[in-house]
């Protein structure tokens, strides 16, 4: 690996103006599995490795009842799924961490990294975007906010300027009769890159879908909302017809290329077949029957 | 260019080194530590053998930073037996034919050891998702697998008088 410069600022004031100071030549450091090995493949010019671990704002894992869940982005998998709370009320985002690489990666790797590295199959993305999370993101002249499913721009690129970082998550706060999930496929049973992937998230009433959401991965040149699948859910009878309708709406609104992993057809089949699936326990995870 | 001062534990004993920024956990343990248990597979996350313990959570000591084991407690291949006595899992390994060349062996064994740590009786579900991160290019993993089991079995026994 290049020489690099390595800082571990402990205060968000002190993590901004290193940014601040380093600009395009710095990178954030929070579990390593993504930056250190594009760093070692030479993929990256940085000179300045900003370790963000020690902030306390980018290490929290905080939920406030009607408000909501604030996960820090370099909280890692471990801390997540061993989070009573988280699973209790994200289930969807418990899915995603549990099965990102093995115990060794989720002992380091983090949602914020996930997100911030942009891969089209990144795990921890759909099931953020389903459940409405918004990204918070600081710079030293000041903060903003960013819908989960703005953030991802291109593969490997995302919404951030140079100084930025992004500092946490914000989930809501799940309602009673709400629930979510996130399926993936690849050919073994753990250990290996999303085909495709679909997380979806469903809010029940009366019997009908009040509202829902559906996310895909890695049928796209980024992680993808197709709102077209959500549209098809609301107002319906919970059922399995509205959901046949929105799986067919997530599979006509895939863009995904053929690759060593599947075919664009097999891809596009895959997003019919997890949307429902995830829908089917989005709705069980509701309290709701498919009748 | 300047090399960093890191004040750490390594198997129960304080320990400090000055590494290079860009050098991993790994490195600073085989090159600068001679610490050489500890493998290097594939430096890039995905074959385990270069596995640690930092702060009770294992670790691909290829992807952390020397520079991180600032203050943490690090736990290798070489702070598992107890003096010359082995741990149960090292005995169950070598009684169970569990490795062939051995690159892979010091990363199953922390690997296995936090296992059971934290779930002294896994089923063999259990075990081989908790594996998952670490390959074995000779055994076929079965041996693995049964020596860990056959590890627990012997743990518990021993727990309970
Ligand atoms: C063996 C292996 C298996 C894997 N399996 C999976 C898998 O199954 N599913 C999956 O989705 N991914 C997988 N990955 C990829 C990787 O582990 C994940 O993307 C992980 O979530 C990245 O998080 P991290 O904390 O390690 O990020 P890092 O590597 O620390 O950072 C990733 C990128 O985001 C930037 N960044 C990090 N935090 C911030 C921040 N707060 N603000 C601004 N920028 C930031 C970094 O500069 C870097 O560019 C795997 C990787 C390996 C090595
Ligand atoms: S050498 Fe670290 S995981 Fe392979
Ligand atoms: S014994 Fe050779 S890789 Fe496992």
């Amino acid at each position: 690996m290049h020489w690099i410069d390595y800082y571990r600022p402990s205060t968000l004031e002190a993590c901004l103006e290193a940014f601040a100071e380093h600009g395009a030549s710095a990178r954030a450091l929070a579990g390593g599995t993504d930056l250190l090995v594009q760093m070692r493949a030479g993929r990256l010019a940085n000179n300045v490795v900003v370790d963000v671990k020690a902030v306390p704002e980018l290490n929290e894992i905080r939920y406030e009842p009607g408000i909501g869940l604030t996960l820090g982005a370099a909280v890692p998998c471990y801390r997540i799924y061993g989070d009573p709370t988280v699973q209790r009320e994200y289930p969807a985002l418990i899915d995603s961490v549990s099965m990102i690489g093995g115990t060794q990666i989720q002992g380091r790797a983090s949602v914020g990294g996930n997100l911030c590295n942009a891969s089209p199959s990144a795990d921890a993305v759909p099931p953020l975007i389903a459940l409405g999370a918004t990204c918070r993101v600081a710079s030293v002249a000041g903060e903003r906010e960013i819908p989960a499913e703005d953030f991802c721009t291109a593969p490997g690129t995302n919404a951030l300027g140079e100084r930025e970082v992004l500092v946490s998550l914000n989930l809501p706060a799940p309602s009673p009769d709400s629930g979510a999930c996130y399926l993936r496929f690849i050919p073994r049973n753990e250990m290996d890159i999303a085909v495709a992937g679909a997380g979806v998230s469903v809010r029940l009433a009366n019997g009908c879908f009040d509202s829902g959401r559906v996310a895909l991965a890695a049928v796209a040149a980024t992680p993808l909302l197709v709102p077209a699948a959500g549209a098809a859910l609301s107002g319906q009878p919970v059922g399995r017809s509205a959901i046949a309708a929105a799986a067919a709406a997530a599979k006509a609104a895939a863009r995904p290329i053929s690759d060593m992993r599947g075919t664009a057809e097999y891809r596009s089949n895959l997003c019919e077949v997890l949307t429902r699936r995830a829908l089917e326990k989005a709705v069980e995870r509701a309290g709701g029957t498919l009748g | 260019m300047q090399s960093i001062h890191v004040r750490t534990k390594i198997n129960g004993q304080a320990a400090e080194f000055l590494c290079e920024p860009r050098q991993s956990l790994l490195e600073v343990l085989r090159d600068v530590l001679r610490l050489t248990g500890t493998k290097e597979g594939c430096n890039d996350g995905n074959c385990g053998a270069c596995t640690v313990e930092m702060d009770g959570r294992i670790v691909p000591a290829c992807l952390v930073l020397g520079a991180e084991a600032e203050g943490a407690d690090i736990l290798t291949i070489e702070g598992i037996a107890e003096g010359s006595a082995l741990h149960e899992l090292q005995n169950a390994f070598l009684e169970g034919a569990a490795l062939q060349c051995g690159v892979c062996t010091p990363g199953f064994i922390v690997a296995s050891k936090a296992l059971l740590d934290s779930n002294p009786d896994p089923s063999e579900e259990e075990i081989r998702f908790w594996l998952a991160n670490n390959l074995c290019r000779c055994t076929g993993y079965d041996k693995i697998v049964r020596s860990v089991q056959a590890a627990a079995e012997r743990m518990q026994q021993e727990a309970t008088p």
